[in-house]
């Protein structure tokens, strides 16, 4: 990760890092950032990074995915509606469910 | 069919994959759906299920268990000039598996039928959510690149490579998405990829 080891900032006072990580978002010393999304790429997490915006997103490995998905376990998800209101696959359960991604454009 | 199906145990769940609620908020009204109708800004749908275009189905069943795994199905023949795919087939069997009067896939064929996210798919994604977090802070030059990196490393998947247009100031119906679409049909892949049967 070329991107991680070029120092930024003034190298006296510490610029901060966010770190996106399954939905949470932290803010932290860069110095902890660059460490963070160091230690989740060795664990074969999949981490984008944008340095110049102090960024690192830490996504999920296909290993991980994968294994969840060849189980034929429905991933379980929240998400809002148009009102806000938040609904879980889950509470389906006792019911078939189709399911449809789509997208306006 | 939903009016129809919902006596027996059934739901629908539209997920809409779009920039923001504004982008969804005239296909939701429209339909005025009695089911839930979401919003994933963040594509959180597509990187648990690998979804890499839409539309994309699935059929879960009552314990939760994934019967028919990413299939591209369409609830009209508006698109069938251009996909070849008929709405009548897929709403044919669901109905029968609904009512009970069809099983759905056997496990082991659903299995095979599954298609497993890779390490770029992943790496795309991370890209991709990245670039969705600028995008909804303003940073929307930086959120570009991210975005376009995130197509690289994925170029079959078209959440992200059609998906973002809109957010890369780009129509998504227009002449790049044209463009984009012919020179992947061109090399022989195809933008759909129903399943088998």
């Amino acid at each position: 990760m070329g991107t991680l080891d070029r120092p930024r900032g003034d190298g006296v006072t510490e610029t901060k890092f966010t770190i996106i990580d399954g939905g949470r978002v932290a803010e932290v010393g860069e110095r902890e950032g660059v460490e963070l999304a160091k230690r989740a790429e060795a664990m074969g997490r999949p981490v984008a990074v944008a340095r110049d915006e102090g960024v690192a997103y830490l996504g999920t490995s296909a290993r991980e995915r994968a294994k969840v998905l060849a189980s034929l376990e429905a991933p379980d998800f929240t998400l809002p509606d148009l009102d806000g209101r938040v609904h879980t696959l889950s509470r389906h359960r006792g019911t078939k469910v189709l399911l449809v991604a789509y997208g306006s454009w | 069919m939903y009016e129809e199906l919902r006596g027996y145990g059934f739901t629908v769940i539209t997920v809409a994959l779009d920039r923001s609620a504004e982008d969804a908020r005239p296909w939701i009204e429209a339909a005025k759906p009695a089911h839930p109708s979401l919003i994933d800004t963040a594509h959180m749908l597509a990187d648990l299920y690998n979804i890499v275009n839409v539309p994309t189905i699935l059929w879960i069943d009552e314990r939760g268990r994934i019967v028919r795994p990413n299939d591209v199905a369409f609830g009209t023949d508006i698109f069938k000039y251009i996909t070849g795919l008929e709405a009548a087939r897929h709403l044919a069997a669901l109905r029968a598996w609904v009512r009970g009067e069809a099983t759905a896939l056997p496990e082991a064929r659903a299995r095979a039928l599954q298609s497993l996210p890779t390490d770029g798919d992943q790496q795309a994604r991370a890209e991709f959510g990245l670039g969705e977090w600028l995008y909804t802070r303003g940073r929307t030059e930086a959120a570009g690149r991210h975005f376009v990196r995130a197509g690289e490393l994925a170029p079959h998947d078209f959440t992200i490579r059609r998906g973002t247009m809109p957010m890369r100031g780009i129509d998504p119906m227009g002449p790049k998405f044209r463009e984009m679409l012919g020179a992947w049909v061109q090399a022989g892949n195809p933008y759909y990829r129903p399943l088998p049967e």
